[in-house]
């Protein structure tokens, strides 16, 4: 179903909004040049999601200029980007927007932000697959989301195709070697956090900002 | 060639045994020497990247470690997305102008990074090793008039700097290798639009609608099956077909096979190299398709040829008149 889109820049306060150590955060944990965007718009014109999305990625870049920290780490979009990278192949300005949106869900998250439940819950279900096994159990990954997500009947029908082609494995395919135990440490010290303030998992540093960045 | 590593990838050893088994069979049928990356794990993939790009880094170095340590200078795989995530993890450790992401990646990994050592798709080292030309001396059973969509996905060749092979609007590999086997490559004007990717299980809806586009593309510009290069495209177009099919209020049975089972069969290896029957979608329907309108072919070259012979005489008689 497809949301309607909001009209948020018809009335925006360009003064009041305006968060600059957002604007610097962004452009730091990206190492990406969010200013030199000029709003072309190719980067939604071959946006394969823009359809579902809320805000369209142009208006996400424009908005991220501005430094409209709120709408921005609460919309939609950040989280339906499927980093399929066609508006990083065709921004004229060699901007890698989709690291960009990474960035803005990385950053939604630290806030505890996530409209769009699943997705994130897919994500989380996905990776404590991978610090449990060490390689993600599709099947059991799959049982686990069913029951989180609370669609759990969404793909029992591929149950039966998947048995009888023997892609439907009972058991997780573990490494043989070290290789679970070093996953599960990579995760233990993730979840520990970094020592340092660049850690998107915390809020985002407020350094000094910059006049150039808020241009 | 034996510096070569394969790395399998999660999905390979599960939902897509079949891409796995054909990759292998073609490398060693078309001589490409290569060994495991010994004990691999998960590469991280989308999920790690969307929640952190130093967990993702960390989740990627540590397979480019295993790879150095076994004595490898180029490490190879299947699947786009573990692709991407080690070249990116690659990538960002050899940039001396971010000294933080290592030191971050290397607290999380509890030791030194790996050094700079170059992932490469299985598609890549198919068509730079071997090439169309090695390829077609290999056939055995030519593909003949089998109409092939290739499809790339979205980020086997994107972002181009980072994945740095064939064209990110219009990439050819695989249109050549296949048309090496003898299949005829349709115009496919989807080749690297997205499939939904991982939305199957957490927006479906968003899924079914950008996989039923490359569907209805390939059926309208008449293939008879869609080859991919990506586990999670091919479950997509494949094993998710019928959801697909009904919120698109569609029939289609077009078989989404990896190029590599198209590869094997026409290298003529034995169907437990190829396994087309790990498909959702029937495989058979394509290769009737192909062999009747070969047959229709040879029938109207033979009746071509026949009225050309019935003809002359006719011309004879028929010029003194003239």
């Amino acid at each position: 179903m497809p949301i309607p889109m909001r009209t948020s820049l018809q009335n925006l306060d360009l003064e009041a909004g305006r968060d600059l150590s957002f604007i610097n955060a962004v452009a730091k944990e990206s190492g990406q040049d969010l200013k030199s965007c000029y709003q072309c718009g190719n980067c939604t014109a071959g946006c394969a999601y823009t359809h579902d999305y809320d805000i369209p990625v142009h208006q996400v870049m424009r908005l991220v200029q501005l430094g409209r920290k709120d709408e921005v780490l609460s919309c939609r979009s950040i989280w339906l980007c499927a980093t399929c990278q066609a508006c990083t192949t065709r921004c004229p300005n060699n901007i890698e927007v989709a690291t960009v949106m990474d960035v803005l869900r990385h950053m939604a998250r630290a806030e505890g932000r996530a409209p769009e439940r699943l997705v994130k819950t897919f994500a989380d279900s996905f990776l404590s697959s991978v610090a449990r096994h060490g390689r993600v159990f599709e099947a059991g990954l799959a049982m686990v989301f069913a029951i989180i997500s609370g669609k759990p009947l969404q793909d029992a029908g591929l149950g039966p195709a998947m048995l009888s082609r023997g892609k439907l494995a009972f058991w997780p395919h573990e490494p043989t070697g070290n290789g679970k135990r070093e996953v599960a440490e990579i995760f233990r010290r993730f979840h520990e956090g970094r020592p340092t303030s660049t850690a998107a998992a915390t809020p985002a540093p407020s350094t000094q900002p910059t006049e150039e960045n808020a241009k | 060639m034996s510096a070569l590593g394969y790395y399998p990838g999660c999905s390979q050893s599960g939902t897509a045994a079949e891409y796995d088994i054909s990759t292998r069979a073609c490398l060693k049928a078309l001589g490409v020497a290569m060994a495991d990356v010994p004990d691999w794990t998960c590469c991280g993939s989308t999920p790690a990247h969307t929640v952190d790009h130093f967990l993702a880094g960390a989740l990627a170095a540590r397979n480019l470690i295993q790879a150095e340590t076994a004595g490898f200078s180029r490490v190879t795989t299947p699947c786009p997305s573990c692709l991407a995530a080690l070249k990116t993890a690659n990538h960002r450790l050899a940039d001396a102008a971010d000294p933080g992401y290592r030191a971050e990646v290397e607290r999380l990994l509890g030791r030194a990074a790996p050094g700079p050592l170059e992932a490469v798709s299985t598609l890549q080292v198919l068509y730079e090793q071997v090439g169309p030309q090695g390829v077609k001396a290999h056939v055995a059973r030519p593909l003949s008039g089998l109409r092939v969509a290739c499809y790339y996905g979205c980020i086997m060749n994107r972002p181009p700097g980072l994945m740095a092979f064939d064209d990110p609007e219009n990439p050819v590999a695989m249109d050549e290798l296949l048309t090496a086997c003898g299949a005829e490559v349709v115009d496919f004007p989807f080749k690297t639009e997205c499939c939904g990717a991982a939305f199957g299980m957490p927006r479906l809806d968003v899924m079914r609608r950008l996989s039923a586009r490359i569907i209805e593309m390939a059926v309208s510009v008449g293939a008879d099956c869609i080859a991919v290069a990506c586990p999670l495209c091919q479950m997509n177009l494949d094993l998710r077909r019928g959801q697909v099919n009904a919120a698109a209020h569609t029939d289609s049975r077009l078989p989404v096979p990896y190029f590599t089972q198209l590869m094997a069969l026409a290298l003529g290896l034995p169907d437990k190299d190829i396994r087309l029957d790990k498909l959702v979608l029937p495989f058979g329907p394509a290769l009737a398709a192909a062999d009747e309108r070969e047959k229709a072919r040879e029938a109207e070259r033979a009746a071509k040829a026949q009225a050309k012979t019935a003809a002359k005489p006719s011309d004879k008689e028929t010029q003194p008149c003239a």
